[in-house]
């Protein structure tokens, strides 16, 4: 049945879909775990009281469940063997058996309504603990996951308990069901029950041998699900590179590889769940002959009434029934512990970069920064910035330049505590950024990042962002400084027109600048610009740089650009090169250097025939006086 | 072909009053199935025979066993044995087939559930621009998910399960009828009822589902976008920010959970109500009839043996109705993708233009993406060896050329031409080939360096992707990597600087040697003296090409054979570098500000 339809002869060999990184699903080996179990118990804990009431109710509904076998039985007794007064008891029989509806109707539809929401419940509080979660969890660890995998888990796994929930109720009336029937049957007939009890070692030794085959088909399952669909959310999100590219076919024929090795899995497992049934049919069967002719033979010795052995027929149906079901249901409950594994080991990420315990809050900052033997690197032993020190005095704008991969962005990263250093200090103020709390930290340093972000909404939503207080005036004055009030106002909805996902809706340009207006908006004292205006035409540029020298006045700035027109005006420019600083000082002083700054500077006229001669001049001059 | 917009109303889900179209799609694609189909069907009939024969038996062998109370000989004996042993015959042989007709169910939807995946993914790679800038990935990632799972699961249990309900009802009826009319009628008094609560449960159930679907979406959108703007979300330490927004998100979501949980409830204890209803009324009014003697006991055994058959159907029936109703939710919001159509088609008899020399054309082209027209009346020509380059400032259309070019989105109005033949009638495929555009925000792949530069041409040798890198300047900085060229990419590029990103997206376009190159903007993150030598190496790789540069930095175009002014969509100036700046306007004003150092 399953010959894959792909004729697989010509692999791409640079090509793969399937990502191999951190966060392996091949690490779930242990499902079953029982501290998993234990785990699921702290979110239950707040509904005790709804866990007590589910319970009796459980409780009753299993007890009218039992009870129906028996009121048969009676029924049966009465119209055969009771000659006298059998209108009465039959009639008794009848009503008991009437009351014994009501009471499972009324149980059975308050165990449903309990366990189903605190279970909804319980599901959306643990989808909330992860997403909680993982605001705290550091960016190194973010980094290295994919959003695809970490949906899986806040969405795939979730769905996955969800669907044991529903089964859950059922077992669980199951478990107390046969536990009652195992007690009815011994009080109605000993001999009986255990005849057909018997095959019980049988049904456990079948499940000894086959559980551990199972659990392992039934993980393989999971797991290249979470392949396929990790695989498919980032062609999704690359589908703009993977038409540009034409890499549809080549995509769509490794994708299938991998939908398959799914549909293999799937059918494997579910071999094992299926092969349960001949079993413990058969199993039933076993017991109902026993019983037939075990029971025929004790009534031919007048040792059993009759209707003692319909009860026994009916309950052994009831008895296997949930067993049948428990086992059918298996793969689910195997998938619901995979996904709990998975979704607890998203909350046990360890968080790296955290408030210390006695940190205080950053206020009334001077606004000055520095950076003292900073060392940092992403890799071990693969540094990145190497012994770094620099100061920022307060209210000075400070430019960061540099060939690309020099660790410019790494400086404002690390100035943000989005990484813990490896050595060095970082102060703002006079405090230690370690010492002070990440979220006091959020609002004195603000940031414009060199990928602009947005996200789906309003471009007001996008400018306001989380600060409340903003008000619509804000907005549009921060709009006007970065030159974007304009090309809002021709949009058809202006302030009011929605963005589609990351902005694609609008230029790129124009991203960048809704981006810079939400960190003008944010009004820190520390303001870092990564690239601001990097897709921005220099007209509208310096018409920016206008309104920011007004606004950097009284704030200290971080600059960083590679278009050197736009870092002239800086007090103080730093050269980065390799993570080192090879330069600091004011345009004209790092000029009349001659280094790295003085080269590049000039590279960016090079291709001008008309470099102003004066300015050569000059600079000759000066690196002339500089040298002698 | 038209080149309207899909309204987005289209791109929503079909809504949930169409179900039975969707059931139909559904099981057609399941009957396709033929071998699983066969068995399965076989299966059912024979496991339901099975099933229905047990009561019987078990009636008889009541029967038997009350004739031996009174007269007590060797032959009932021996035909109790040989029921005893018939039902255990009839027992394994139902779990046999029972087991069977699941295998077949399962197997007919996960191989459904598989066809799925990969229609969507391969219509989802289909789908044009305009479609993917109009919907969110997490809407799609969430149809991947959960709703591709709930199509399957409903062919899982409930597709031949119905057929086995059917079949059993249906002989039962029969046979309980045939039986004693009175009784059988009372035995099946639940039906009417369950079917009707069934009805109108899936009803409610179905519309839940939608809207639970749908709010997911919402969800996943919101999780999507934080993880996503990870940096944004800690730059502006805005966790409780977004927790809250989570928050009512999912608050909603658990609202309409909360009214499946109600549904579900009361319909699951009504359903098993009626059926116990019943079977108190067979007890009561059998148990008269045996009193009265009209029908002896072994009747109203099997009566009641079949009845308690009935009952794991019927407490299966509940989570069958849900199946059925997620199963139209879940089908309606992916057929609805399935069903799109990509609004950039190739033509019938389209021509390949592998062999193209590359001179490309614009005529009188204008575009608008929403109605109004961001783009209006360009004309411009480029030849192989030549280049052009764009400047202008941002939203004046600059990308959006770019993305005419490959096809990306179709020009409103004028012809872009490529050697003379109008792009609408190349194959898509080739033209793509031909054609390559380096993105302003570029994707990269979680993948190594070497697979992301190979991206567009997998079977790539070695040297070409140390070539491609080496032009790009990214060669020293990958081989002093740990891992070198199987340096994984993190998502998006996330563990490279900025420029480091714009070079791999470079090296990936020129490693496949397109005709006609695109370089939109692709530099504004590299420095100039990186960018001196890109220049350079490229010079050589790009020398019978034609070349499209976009660019703020005019030191990266001024080079062009003719540089084109963009403002509003329109052509505002062209020419060359020489006679822009002696014109004296706006090109000229960008230049004196770039290289005139600011004087205050
Ligand atoms: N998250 C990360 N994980 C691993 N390595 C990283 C990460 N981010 C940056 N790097 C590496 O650190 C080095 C410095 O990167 P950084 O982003 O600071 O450079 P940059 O100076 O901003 O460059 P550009 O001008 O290109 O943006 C680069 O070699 C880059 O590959
Ligand atoms: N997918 C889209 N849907 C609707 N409008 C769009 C879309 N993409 C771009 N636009 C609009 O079309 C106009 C042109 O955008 P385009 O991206 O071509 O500008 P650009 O010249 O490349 O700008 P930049 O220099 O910022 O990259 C802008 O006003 C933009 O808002
Ligand atoms: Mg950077
Ligand atoms: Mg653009």
């Amino acid at each position: 049945m399953f010959k894959s339809k792909l004729k697989y002869s010509n692999t791409p060999p640079k090509a793969s879909i399937k990502r191999n990184t951190f966060f392996d699903d091949e690490i779930f080996g242990v499902a079953y775990d029982q501290k998993i179990i234990l785990r699921f118990g702290k979110y239950l804990k707040p509904f005790r009281k709804q866990i007590i009431y589910s319970f009796i109710a459980v409780l009753f509904f299993s007890i009218s469940s039992v009870s129906f076998p028996l009121i048969i039985k009676f029924t049966i007794d009465s119209s055969l063997y009771n000659v006298t007064n059998i209108d009465n008891i039959f009639l008794i029989c009848i009503v008991t058996f009437f009351i014994g509806i009501i009471v499972n109707f009324i149980s059975g539809y308050f165990q449903e309504i309990i366990i189903g929401k605190v279970g909804e419940k319980v599901l959306v509080d643990l989808r909330k603990s992860m997403f909680v979660h993982l605001q705290k969890v550091s960016l190194s660890f973010m980094d290295k996951t994919e959003i695809g995998r970490m949906m899986s888990r806040l969405q795939g796994d979730v769905a996955a308990l969800q669907e044991f929930l529903h089964t859950i109720t059922v077992g669980l009336g199951d478990l107390i069901l046969i536990t009652g029937i195992i007690f009815v049957l011994f009080f109605l007939d000993w001999k009986l029950a255990l005849m057909m009890i018997g095959v019980v070692p049988t049904l456990l030794l079948v499940r000894i041998i086959w559980l551990p085959h199972a659990r392992k088909a039934f993980i393989k399952s999971r797991v290249t699900a979470s392949i396929v669909s990790g695989a498919l959310a980032e062609n999704i999100n690359g589908v703009r590179a993977v038409q540009g590219l034409t890499r549809e076919k080549v995509n769509y024929s490794l994708f299938e590889v991998l939908a398959h090795d799914n549909l293999k899995a799937q059918n494997i497992a579910t071999r094992f769940s299926v092969i349960m049934m001949p079993i413990v049919d058969t199993l039933t069967g076993i017991s109902l002959s026993v019983i037939i002719i075990g029971g025929g033979f004790l009534i031919t010795k007048g040792n059993l009434e009759i209707g003692v052995l319909v009860a026994f027929i009916l309950y052994v149906q009831r008895f296997f029934d949930p067993i049948r079901a428990l086992t059918m249901h298996y793969s689910v409950f195997q998938r619901a512990m995979a996904s709990g594994e998975r979704i607890f080991e998203l909350i046990d990420v360890p968080i790296e970069v955290k408030d210390k315990a006695n940190a205080v809050k950053l206020k009334n900052i001077d606004g000055s920064i520095e950076f003292k033997n900073v060392t940092f690197g992403y890799i071990e032993k693969q540094p990145v910035l190497k012994n770094i020190s620099f100061k920022i005095n307060p209210g000075e704008t400070v430019a960061l330049v540099g060939p690309t991969g020099s660790g410019k962005t790494s400086i404002t990263s690390l100035t943000h505590r989005f990484y813990d250093i490896w050595e060095g200090e970082i102060m703002i103020g006079d405090k230690e950024i370690k010492s002070v709390t990440q979220k006091s930290l959020g609002e004195n340093v603000g940031m414009v990042l060199q990928e602009p972000f947005l996200f789906t909404g309003s471009i007001l939503e996008n400018i306001k962002y989380s600060q409340s207080k903003t008000t619509r005036a804000d907005i549009v004055n921060a709009a006007k400084a970065v030159g974007a009030h304009e090309f809002i106002m021709k949009l058809p909805k202006t302030y009011d027109t929605i963005l589609e996902q990351r902005g694609s809706n609008i230029s790129l340009g124009q991203r960048q600048l809704i981006s810079f207006a939400r960190a003008i908006v944010a009004d820190t004292k520390i303001l870092i610009l990564d690239e601001a205006t990097a897709s921005i035409d220099s007209y509208t540029e310096m018409l920016i740089q206008r309104a920011l020298a007004k606004l950097l006045e009284n704030r200290t700035g971080m600059v960083i650009a590679h278009r050197l027109a736009t870092i002239r005006g800086a007090d103080k420019i730093i050269v980065l090169q390799d993570g080192k600083i090879t330069e600091t000082g004011n345009h004209d002083e790092l000029i009349s250097l001659g280094g790295l700054y003085s080269k590049m500077f000039s590279l960016n006229y090079s291709s001008f025939d008309d470099i102003p001669d004066e300015l050569i001049k000059s600079a000759a001059e000066e690196t002339k006086e500089n040298v002698t | 072909m038209s080149t309207k917009k899909i309204p987005y109303s289209k791109l929503k889900a079909e809504s949930p009053n169409t179900a039975s179209g969707t059931y139909v799609r559904i099981i057609k694609m399941g009957i396709k199935y033929k071998v699983q189909m066969f068995f399965g069907i076989i299966a059912i009939f024979i496991a339901a025979g099975f099933q229905l024969w047990i009561p019987i038996l078990i009636g008889d062998a009541v029967e038997k066993i009350s004739e031996i109370v009174s007269e007590s000989d060797d032959a009932t004996n021996r035909s109790v044995t040989t029921i005893g042993l018939l039902l255990l015959f009839a027992s394994s042989m139902r779990g046999l087939f029972t087991g069977l007709y699941n295998y077949m169910g399962e197997s007919i939807g996960q191989h459904i559930g598989y066809e799925l995946r990969l229609l969507y993914y391969e219509k989802l790679q289909r789908l044009s621009f305009s479609y993917h800038s109009n919907i969110h990935s997490g809407d799609l990632i969430t149809r991947a998910l959960l709703d591709i799972e709930g199509v399957s699961m409903f062919v899982r249990t409930a597709f031949l399960r119905t057929i086995f309900m059917f079949f059993l009802i249906g002989t039962g009826t029969y046979m309980v009828i045939k039986a004693d009319l009175v009784l059988g009628l009372i035995s099946l008094s639940f039906i009417p009822f369950v079917g009707w609560r069934s009805i109108e449960a899936r009803l409610k159930l179905r519309s839940s589902w939608y809207k639970l679907q749908e709010k997911m979406s919402i969800l996943t959108k919101i999780m999507d976008e934080n993880m996503g703007g990870i940096r944004v979300v800690r730059s502006f330490f805005s966790q409780n920010y977004e927790i809250r927004k989570f928050d009512s998100a999912s608050k909603e979501t658990l609202y309409l959970a909360n009214d499946q949980v109600d549904i579900k409830s009361i319909n699951i204890s009504m359903i098993s109500t009626s059926f116990l209803i019943s079977m108190g009324l067979v007890l009561w009014i059998g148990g008269l009839k045996v009193i009265n003697g009209s029908i002896n006991i072994g009747e109203l055994a099997t009566f009641l043996a079949f009845m308690s058959i009935l009952q794991q159907p019927v407490r299966m029936l509940g989570m069958m109705v849900n199946a059925f109703a997620r199963g139209a939710a879940s089908g309606g919001r992916l057929f609805s993708v399935l069903d799109m159509e990509a609004e950039i088609q190739e033509k019938k008899g389209a021509i390949n233009l592998t062999k193209a020399k590359g001179i490309l054309k614009f005529n009188n082209v204008s575009f608008g993406y929403e109605g109004e027209r961001t783009l209006k009346n360009i004309s411009f020509e480029a030849k192989p060896g030549h280049t052009i380059g764009i400047v202008g400032p941002p939203g004046s259309g600059k990308s959006t050329i770019a993305h005419l070019i490959p096809r990306f989105y179709d020009a409103t109005s004028g012809e872009i031409t490529i050697d003379g033949i109008n792009i609408k009638d190349v194959q898509l495929d080739s033209l793509r080939h031909l054609v390559s555009v380096v993105e302003q925000d570029s994707f990269l792949f979680t993948a190594s360096i070497e697979h992301n530069v190979a991206y567009g041409n997998p079977w790539a040798e070695d040297t070409d992707v140390e070539i491609a890198s080496k032009n790009t300047q990214m060669y020293n900085y990958i081989i002093n990597l740990p891992d070198k060229f199987n340096t994984m990419v993190g998502e998006r590029g996330v563990s490279l600087s900025g420029g480091q990103r714009q070079r791999l997206s470079i090296a990936r376009s020129i490693l496949l040697r397109p005709k006609i190159i695109v370089f939109d903007d692709s530099t504004s993150a590299v420095d100039a003296a990186t960018e001196q030598k890109i220049r350079i190496a490229l010079k050589e790789a790009t020398k019978n090409r034609t070349s499209i540069i976009i660019s703020h930095r005019l030191s990266s175009l001024m080079h062009a054979d003719e540089i084109l002014f963009i403002e509003s969509g329109e052509i505002q100036e062209r020419g060359n570098h020489e006679y822009l700046i002696s014109k004296g306007k706006k090109y000229s004003e960008l230049y004196e500000l770039q290289i005139r150092p600011k004087i205050n």
